[in-house]
């Protein structure tokens, strides 16, 4: 592969002149400079795929708000993270998130432990600004280790990644179309029955929903888990 | 000192978010002189009153009754609080939304039952369900919403000291869905 030459380049965060190299990402840049973008499907240590939305800023010149996770920095652009626009638009993706699948929180596996639930409070959204859709899929607690329940996926991928990037099984892919789409285990067929997966338990660690959890564990080795494959995440982006 | 007139209704709830109200225990007794309680399962009033100030409704809506009912609300207060979650999304109670409201009713009172011996629905004096339960902000304006299942009792004593002193509070700080 014949390697770019990376340059480092300066530009505008909230008026702050930062500085990262050509090949870095808008968010990489601003957690760096310690500026605070909100993120969702963005995981350290996978690859960038701007599913979630939620990394919305504005680049000065630009006509519509771009993904911070996936922008590549350019010299002298002007950023802002944070603007009455941003704000209301993080509300409403934040909202159709919720309504796309059924997120009853006190009922859910996650409940206390989610990184959506963490996001409504984090943009201080207290409820939705669009209506529910009352979407139902069949839950597959075939596997003997893990439950997959789509009723709380919100199809960030980071499953998919972490399958293919770091495990290298690749025993899941998202399947079907817009709305409808749901993670599926190899041709789509019941998790127990995936020739591709070791049971690494990857997917369920960094699945920020309930919609991928481990049977019969308690909350502290749930913890310590997610606190391993995590580590292993970023130690690999480090050492990259 | 003018008393705010307050109101408290239960809708499509389990009365959990009106249990969290007197879970404020002492604090009540300070909140009291600044409230004329006219509705609420803690008083007994049959129809609701007119120029309320305060409504607090726990609950979603899931039937004619409780749509008929919020929009009276609507009309007759100056400030709507929706308490807990089954008022802002649905919750527990928009689960059958679903399944919808045909299959419930279906399972409750034929598949259920040995005793529904003409085998029809009630449809006299109980309310018609809806076809689907509804969060209160989709039937008409709510000023304000508190989520939590149910919502913890300092977060609604946060909230109503907030709304007596006219100031504004983050209450993300006390609550949140599924609290
Ligand atoms: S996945 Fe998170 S947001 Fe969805 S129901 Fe579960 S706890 Fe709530
Ligand atoms: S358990 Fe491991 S191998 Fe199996 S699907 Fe999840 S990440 Fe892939
Ligand atoms: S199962 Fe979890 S990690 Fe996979 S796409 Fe859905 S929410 Fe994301
Ligand atoms: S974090 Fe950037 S799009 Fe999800």
């Amino acid at each position: 592969m014949i390697k770019q030459k990376v340059r480092v380049k300066s530009f505008k965060i909230n008026d702050i002149t930062v500085t990262g190299r050509s090949d870095q990402t808008l968010l990489e840049v601003a957690k760096e400079h310690d500026i605070f973008i909100p993120t969702l499907c963005y995981l350290e240590g996978l690859s960038c795929v701007g599913s979630c939305r939620l990394c919305l800023v504005e680049v000065k010149g630009a006509r519509e708000l771009v993904p911070a996770c996936t922008s590549k920095i350019k010299e002298d652009m002007e950023v802002f993270t944070t603007s009455e626009k941003i704000d209301s638009h993080r509300k409403m993706i934040l909202s159709m998130i919720f309504s796309e699948r059924s997120h009853t929180c006190s009922v859910c596996e996650a409940n206390g432990d989610c990184e959506l639930q963490d996001k409504s409070v984090e943009l201080q959204l207290d409820h939705s600004l669009v209506p529910y859709i009352d979407s139902r899929f069949a839950i597959d607690a075939s596997h003997k280790n893990f439950v997959h329940d789509p009723n709380r996926c919100i199809l960030c991928s980071r499953c998919v990644r972490v399958c293919n990037e770091i495990e290298g099984a690749n025993a899941i892919n998202i399947g079907g179309r817009g709305i409808n789409s749901m993670i599926i285990h190899d041709m789509d067929e019941p998790w127990i029955d995936s020739q591709s997966c070791t049971s690494c338990g990857k997917c369920v660690y960094v699945c920020p929903t309930g919609a991928l959890y481990e049977k019969e564990i308690t909350k502290e080795d749930v913890t310590t888990k997610r606190e391993i494959i995590r580590n292993l995440l970023k130690n690999r982006a480090e050492n990259e | 000192m003018n008393k705010i007139r307050l109101a408290t209704i239960w809708l499509d709830g389990c009365s959990g978010c009106h249990m969290s109200f007197l879970d404020m225990d002492e604090r009540l007794i300070e909140l009291a002189p600044y409230f004329d309680v006219l509705y609420s399962p803690y008083v007994d009033t049959k129809e609701f009153p007119e120029n309320v100030d305060l409504t607090i409704v726990e609950g979603a809506l899931s039937s004619d009754h409780d749509l008929e009912i919020i929009k009276k609300i609507r009309a007759n207060s100056k400030l709507i609080l929706a308490l807990g979650d089954c008022a802002i999304t649905g919750n527990i109670s928009a689960m059958k939304n679903l399944y919808k409201s045909e299959a419930v009713l279906q399972r409750g009172y034929f598949e259920l039952s040995d005793i529904n011996k003409d085998n029809r629905y009630p449809s006299t004096v109980v309310p018609k369900l809806l076809d689907r339960v509804i969060p209160l902000h989709e039937a008409v304006k709510v000023d304000y919403f508190l989520p939590g299942c149910p919502t913890p009792a300092d977060a609604i004593y946060e909230m109503i000291h907030a709304l007596i002193n006219g100031t504004i509070i983050d209450i993300s700080k006390y609550t949140r869905f599924g609290k």
